[in-house]
C-alpha cells in the first residue's frame, strides 16, 4: 500500500477468525477509476468546512471498547516498545504469577506469525494472535474483534501491541495505561528519539536489569530523559531472568486494576 | 508508517463529505497536524497521494498547515512555546511541561467543484 515503508491497512488477519482479510477501519472500498473524473480548470470552485479529526473514528472505537472492558470489570493495559525488549517473556512471567489467583489473556500483536500467542497460551492463559500484515500497529478496531473470541471478565487483559515506538502510540486501543518497555541493551536516549511514545505512558519498565553489571548503561539518565517528556510517568526496573522488580509491578498491576474497578 | 492507515481516514472523511455534500471533484485538501503530534508532514503528504487513487480526492493537493506546539509549564507556570517533546521550558529551564496544543490532526476544509 504504502511505497516508503510497505506498511498497508486492510490486511490485518485475527487468528481464531478463519484467516480472512481484516475489514478495518480505513479499509477503502474499490471504487471504479471512472471516479477520479476529470478537472475542469474553468470551473469555480468554493470552500466546504469539515473540522474532522483523523482520529476521529479510531477514538470512538476505543471508547467502545472502553465501555466493554468496563462493564466485564477487565483491566486493560496496551503493552509498547521496540521489538526485542522482552515484552513477552516478561508476559509468560506475569501471567505464571498471576493465574493462580487472578484471570488474564493476552492479545498478542505482531506482523506475522503466532508465535507469541502460542508461548503465552503454554501458561494456561487464553490468547488471541492478531497478525497485522503490513500494518505497524493496532487498532481500537482489532482489538474490538479480538476481545470478543476471549471470555473474559473480572480480570487483566494485556494487549501486546506491535513492537514499534513510533505508530502505536497514537491509537487508542481502549486500554486503561500504555506502558512502555525498554531494555537496558537499548540507548538511554529512546525517551527523546521516540518521545510520543513515552509522553502517552504511565509506566516504564526498565527490562533486562540483570545485564546492568556487564553494560555501560546507565539507568538514571534513562529515566531522566522519560521523565523531560513526561513528568508523571511511573518507573520500575525489572528482570524476568532473576524476578527483579516482579513485586513492584505486580503491585502496581494490582493498584491499577483497584482504580480501574473503583472509577467503574 | 501509520501515515497510511490515517490518510484512509482522511479519504473516508472525503466520501462521507461527498455524500452529503454532492460535491464531484476535491481540488485542495487543508489539513492541520500539530508539531508534536504524531505524524511527519511529508510521510502523509506521500501517504496521501496513495491513499488517495479510485477517490473524489484523485490528484488534489494536499496543503499541511502546522500547528505549533503549546505547553504549560508547571514549574513556572507560564504558558511557552515548545518547538520539540522534551525541550526545556524556554522561561525557566524545567522539564514539568503539560502539553496543550500541538497535537492535532484534523481536515480542517475542502476546495471542491
Amino acid at each position: 500500500m504504502c511505497g516508503v515503508c510497505g506498511c498497508g491497512e486492510g490486511e490485518a488477519r485475527i487468528e481464531q477468525g478463519g484467516n480472512q482479510p481484516f475489514a478495518g477501519p480505513g479499509t477503502p472500498a474499490r471504487e471504479s477509476q471512472q471516479q477520479a473524473l476529470r478537472d475542469d480548470p474553468g470551473e469555480r470552485s468554493h470552500l466546504v468546512r469539515v473540522e474532522q479529526d483523523l482520529f476521529a473514528r479510531n477514538d470512538a472505537l476505543a471508547a467502545h471498547n472502553r465501555e466493554h472492558f468496563r462493564a466485564h470489570r477487565v483491566l486493560a493495559l496496551n503493552l509498547v516498545s521496540s521489538p526485542g525488549s522482552g515484552k513477552t517473556t516478561l508476559l509468560v512471567n506475569t501471567l505464571q504469577a498471576l493465574l493462580p489467583t487472578t484471570s488474564a489473556a493476552v492479545i498478542e500483536g505482531d506482523q506475522e506469525t503466532t508465535t507469541d500467542a502460542d508461548r503465552i497460551r503454554q501458561t494456561g492463559a487464553p490468547a488471541v494472535q492478531v497478525n497485522t500484515g503490513r500494518g505497524c500497529h493496532l487498532d481500537a478496531q482489532m482489538v474490538d474483534s479480538a476481545f470478543h473470541k476471549l471470555q473474559l471478565t473480572d480480570g487483566m487483559l494485556f494487549i501486546e501491541n506491535v513492537g514499534n515506538l513510533v505508530c502505536p502510540a497514537g491509537f487508542d486501543l481502549g486500554e486503561a495505561h500504555k506502558v512502555v518497555i525498554t531494555s537496558v541493551t537499548e540507548g538511554e536516549d529512546k525517551p527523546l528519539k521516540y518521545p510520543n511514545m513515552f509522553a502517552a505512558s504511565s509506566l516504564l519498565l526498565v527490562s533486562k536489569v540483570d545485564l546492568l553489571p556487564y553494560l555501560d548503561f546507565d539507568v538514571d539518565v534513562l529515566i531522566a530523559n522519560a521523565r523531560r517528556v513526561n513528568p508523571s510517568i511511573a518507573v520500575i526496573q525489572i528482570s524476568a531472568k532473576d524476578n527483579t522488580g516482579m513485586d513492584s509491578w505486580l503491585q502496581w498491576l494490582n493498584a491499577a486494576r483497584s482504580m480501574a474497578s473503583a472509577s467503574a | 508508517m501509520h501515515e497510511a492507515a490515517l490518510c484512509q481516514c482522511l479519504v473516508d472523511i472525503i466520501r462521507d463529505q461527498q455524500r452529503q455534500r454532492g460535491f464531484r471533484q476535491v481540488r485542495t485538501v487543508y489539513v492541520e497536524v500539530g508539531v508534536l503530534g504524531h505524524v511527519e508532514p511529508q510521510a502523509l503528504a506521500f501517504a496521501f497521494e496513495v491513499a488517495a487513487l479510485d477517490s473524489p480526492a484523485a490528484g488534489a493537493t494536499l496543503r499541511i498547515e502546522e500547528i505549533a506546539g503549546r505547553a504549560w509549564c508547571t514549574d513556572c507556570a507560564e504558558h511557552v512555546t515548545v518547538e520539540r517533546r522534551g525541550d526545556p521550558c524556554p522561561v525557566c529551564g524545567g522539564f514539568g511541561m503539560i502539553v496543550e496544543q500541538g497535537e492535532e490532526l484534523r481536515l480542517k476544509e475542502l476546495e471542491v467543484v
